[in-house]
């Protein structure tokens, strides 16, 4: 068995970015741990621009965005093992990973970052019935045949789901001479980004039918057509309202799941709202040692903010492998009325008042809200929104006085006030 | 001439086909699908019945009595995941007791060791996860699971190996009596003869009958929905768990499958076409509503995936085995439930009858033992090391959610009656059968067949025909 400092799982953004901020904080040793066979994550099949607003405040493709960060972990000679698939954590911190050069190899690290993304929701998972042909595929398995591979998955195309990968991938099929009929969302509102709707949608008269879903795929060997339907408010279909509608194609896009198996085989703690890892402010899960960054501990929407939470991730993780673990009380922050989840899930009262970042997310369209942080009943911070939506992840950050109230107080809730659904 | 044509590779066929290979004979299974295991064997219950269900004095009680004996030997033999979980009959009305009793003496009556009646505390003392509301059960400890493909692909790999031809994509179209034996001819113009012929047709199996019998019979297709349940909730059933039929039907299953995932299912609905395994929304939710009576704290969240199985059902509801009146040609119809349990025993006796009919001899150099192929998932970390140390390809993982990796996937191509399609991979290794259902793995599998069987990746398919996954090049 070989020992490590900090060995990160995941060579995309998070990993990425938390290696960087880990070897600036001064740990030089670091192994990252990557399954595919190139540094980048999932941002090397998304080619379209849009990346890095926040972080360069300039429009990256993903696999320029995550070049930037791949130049910053060469710079610093950071170790890397390529196409290495972890298949096991323990929860005393032993990383099994194997690959056809070393075959199974054993590390033993004084702390792990778990920056290993999310998988799409496939069809089982929301029981689409009907025939079980080519031509159903989830929205990112259809991006990495047209962007990777260079094949065309179908040429007349419908969209379940208006997540932003949907969203994308409408247009991108569009661009390769694709017929994208329609984008279909079970929902009255879209999970995706408003900018996505207008630039991958709306500017290539792609119609998007809320509240309706797919109900049947027809087709032995090669998907033929689907069913659609409108849903009542319940989201179930009126089966009277079916139209069928001639396709060679189903992409599914809706939603994305955080892959935590390797976390569940550690005993981390999960939420149920997120399916990542429950965290403190120092982005450690309820393993100690153990931390999550990036898609695997919640979905982001943005690539910038998952470098941001994952530098944190980094920091914190070296703070630990020199401090150890701070023995503090915690407490818990509880999410009501319209807040879904907020990470991080509980504070450390340490005595450490450093500004914190949190990300929390909605579960319906809200308009003229406010979103309050109270400490014990009372307000430590509150911010105006004229509307909120699942899909758009909202950030607040809180300064040294208002994070010593919080980690002084017995209850946090964060909640939405006033307003209309 | 042949000596011997098996018409279908499903379980039936294939078993047939490895049975008959213990004789020096030449012998041909013609498919209509693309590879073994593309019908009713691969979708189904998966259960190695105990053998209480079936009539008295039937052809089936019989066989599965009998067949069911053979698994812990015959999976050895030949490798392939087979596990005796007992199964347990739950009563959920104290008015249903006389139904239970009668059950279990039926069971008695077919030859079923181990059965008991238990009352409902001591049920859940062994399913924890079951109803409050079950009062009793019968529990029949000689039940049990297996992994239906497998040990369809298992029978056909040996039977292969010890020189059995497997023909693929022959959809047989008439079959002539001609001096000797028959004529088999095929839709694709190509024809076979053979001294004898042994219909394994499934639910065609009434068509293939037809072709030769003054007798006519008729198998009408009888659709099952079942859904897949995530490992994670693996721990809410050991036992396979049916429901006491009552007035308001026959119930669904609730069962661990021999890879750790739950199944529950089916339902059943005769359909006009024998091709369709379309499920259907109404006929899903009532295996999940059904099934959540048994285990209620079954979750949607963690269903993975859904298929459609259609079972062949004679009209006169008993396997069709044997000797037909026309001389020479075997039928082997209406293999329906327990028709899996019963294979292995099926097989043995209509591979004993046809040896008979040609007074064929044993081989000495048959292989009776068959390696499948190895099982990274499951495998001890020393074993995976020695594994990677003679070939570096399985230090290659494809497909995350079930652990494969490429050494098997090549493995599964390149072996007798090998992989063609994504879904025969699948079959065989399990890649794409995780909870992320291909979404990764889905292109890499597609370059790894490409490469193998050196074809273009437009040509690739899911499961043979026109089921190609990419219809094109990019600009």
């Amino acid at each position: 068995m070989i020992e490590k400092n900090l060995v990160i799982i995941g060579g995309g953004p998070a990993g990425l970015a938390a290696a960087k901020s880990a070897y600036d904080c001064g740990e030089k040793d670091i192994l990252i741990l990557e399954r595919e066979h190139e540094l980048g994550g999932i941002l090397n099949q998304c080619i379209h621009n849009g990346f890095g607003l926040h972080t360069f405040k300039e429009e990256l493709t993903g696999p320029e965005y995550a070049q930037r960060y791949i130049d910053e972990v060469l710079k610093r000679n950071i170790p890397y093992k390529l196409q290495s698939t972890v298949i096991d954590i323990s929860n005393d911190k032993v990383v099994t990973y194997v690959n056809a050069m070393d075959g199974l190899v054993q590390v033993k690290a004084k702390a792990i970052i778990l920056a290993c993304g999310c998988r799409e929701r496939p069809r089982g998972a929301i029981n689409i019935a009907g025939m079980r042909g080519a031509g159903v595929f989830s929205a990112g398995t259809a991006q990495k045949l047209v962007n990777i591979e260079g094949y065309l998955p179908g040429k007349e195309v419908v969209i379940l789901g208006s997540g932003d990968i949907g969203l994308i991938m409408a247009r991108r099929m569009t661009f390769e001479g694709a017929h994208v009929k329609a984008v279909v969302e079970l929902m009255p509102y879209s999970s995706g980004l408003n900018r996505n709707i207008v630039q991958c949608l709306n500017d290539f008269n792609i119609p998007l039918m809320f509240s309706h879903t797919v109900v049947d795929i027809k087709g032995k060997d090669r998907v033929e057509g689907v069913v659609i339907a409108e849903v009542d408010e319940k989201l179930r279909p009126k089966l009277e309202t079916s139209q069928y509608i001639p396709c060679d194609t189903l992409l599914l896009s809706v939603g994305l799941l955080p892959e935590n198996e390797l976390a569940k085989n550690a005993q981390v703690q999960l939420s149920p709202v997120t399916g990542g890892a429950e965290v403190d402010d120092t982005m450690m899960t309820s393993v100690e040692g153990i931390f999550q960054c990036g898609n695997v501990l919640h979905v982001h929407d943005l690539v910038d903010f998952v470098s941001q939470e994952s530098e944190n991730a980094g920091a914190c993780a070296v703070r630990y492998i020199n401090e150890g673990a701070e023995k503090c009380s915690q407490v818990a922050i509880k999410c009501i009325k319209g807040v879904r989840y907020c990470v991080p899930h509980k504070l450390n009262c340490d005595g450490n008042y450093q500004p914190l970042n949190f990300k929390m997310r909605v579960g319906n369209v809200y308009k003229k809200v406010e979103l309050t942080v109270t400490a014990d009943g009372v307000k430590v911070f509150g911010k105006k929104r004229p509307v909120v939506a699942p899909g758009e992840m909202e950030s607040i950050t809180l300064n040294s006085d208002q994070v010593k109230q919080l980690k002084n107080a017995k209850e946090i809730v964060i909640s939405l006030e006033g307003g209309q659904q | 001439m042949k000596d011997v044509i098996i018409i279908g590779s499903g379980v039936i066929g294939s078993g047939i086909a490895r049975e008959l290979s213990r004789f020096d004979a030449d012998i041909v299974v013609l498919e209509k699908g693309n590879d073994v295991s593309v019908g009713t064997s691969k979708a189904n219950s998966g259960i190695v019945h105990a053998g209480f269900d079936a009539k008295t004095g039937s052809a089936k009680a019989k066989y599965n009595v009998m067949g069911n004996k053979m698994f812990d030997e015959l999976s050895k033999t030949l490798d392939f995941p087979f596990r005796r979980n007992g199964s347990m009959v739950l009563c959920f009305d104290e008015a249903q007791m006389d139904d239970l009793k009668a059950l279990y003496n039926k069971g008695i009556a077919n030859g079923v060791e181990k059965l008991s009646i238990l009352t409902g505390d001591e049920a859940r003392k062994l399913e924890p996860h079951i109803s409050d509301k079950v009062v009793a059960c019968l529990l029949a400890e000689t039940g049990g699971i297996v992994s239906p493909y497998e040990m369809n692909i298992a029978y056909a790999e040996n039977a292969a190996a010890n020189g059995v031809k497997f023909e693929f994509l022959k959809n047989v179209v008439s079959i002539d009596k001609i001096d000797g034996g028959f004529e088999v001819k095929c839709e694709d113009g190509t024809s076979y003869s053979g001294k004898v012929v042994v219909n394994c047709a499934g639910v065609h199996s009434d068509d293939i009958n037809n072709m030769v019998c003054p007798e006519k019979i008729n198998v009408w297709a009888r659709k099952g929905d079942y859904i897949l349940m995530d490992k994670t909730c693996g721990y809410l059933a050991d036992h396979t768990l049916f429901q006491l039929p009552t007035k308001m039907g026959k119930g669904v299953l609730v069962t661990p499958t021999t890879h750790g995932n739950i199944l529950i299912g089916p339902t059943a609905v005769d359909t006009e076409d024998k091709e369709d395994v379309n499920t259907s929304i109404e006929e899903l939710n009532n295996v999940f509503d059904k099934a959540s009576l048994t285990v209620p704290e079954l979750s949607r969240r963690t269903i993975i995936t859904q298929f459609a199985g259609l079972r062949a059902h004679a009209e006169c509801d008993d396997f069709i085995i044997g000797e037909s009146s026309v001389e020479g040609f075997f039928n082997v119809a209406g293999i329906e439930s327990p028709g899996l349990s019963a294979c292995p025993a099926i097989a043995v006796d209509v591979a004993g009858k046809v040896a008979t009919k040609l007074n064929l001899k044993n081989k000495s150099n048959f292989i009776e033992k068959r390696q499948g192929i190895p099982h990274f998932a499951t495998m001890s970390n020393t074993e995976r090391q020695k594994l990677i140390d003679a070939n570096p390809l399985f230090g290659k993982i494809v497909c995350r959610c079930e652990v494969v990796t490429e050494g098997e996937i090549v493995s599964a191509i390149r072996r007798p009656v090998g992989a063609k399609d994504l879904d025969g991979v699948k079959r065989r290794t399990r890649a794409g059968m995780g909870r992320c259902q291909a979404g990764f793995c889905t292109a890499r599998v597609m370059q790894i067949l490409a490469r193998e069987l050196n074809e273009d990746m437009q040509d690739i398919t899911k499961c043979g025909g026109h089921s190609n996954i990419v219809e094109g090049r990019t600009k």
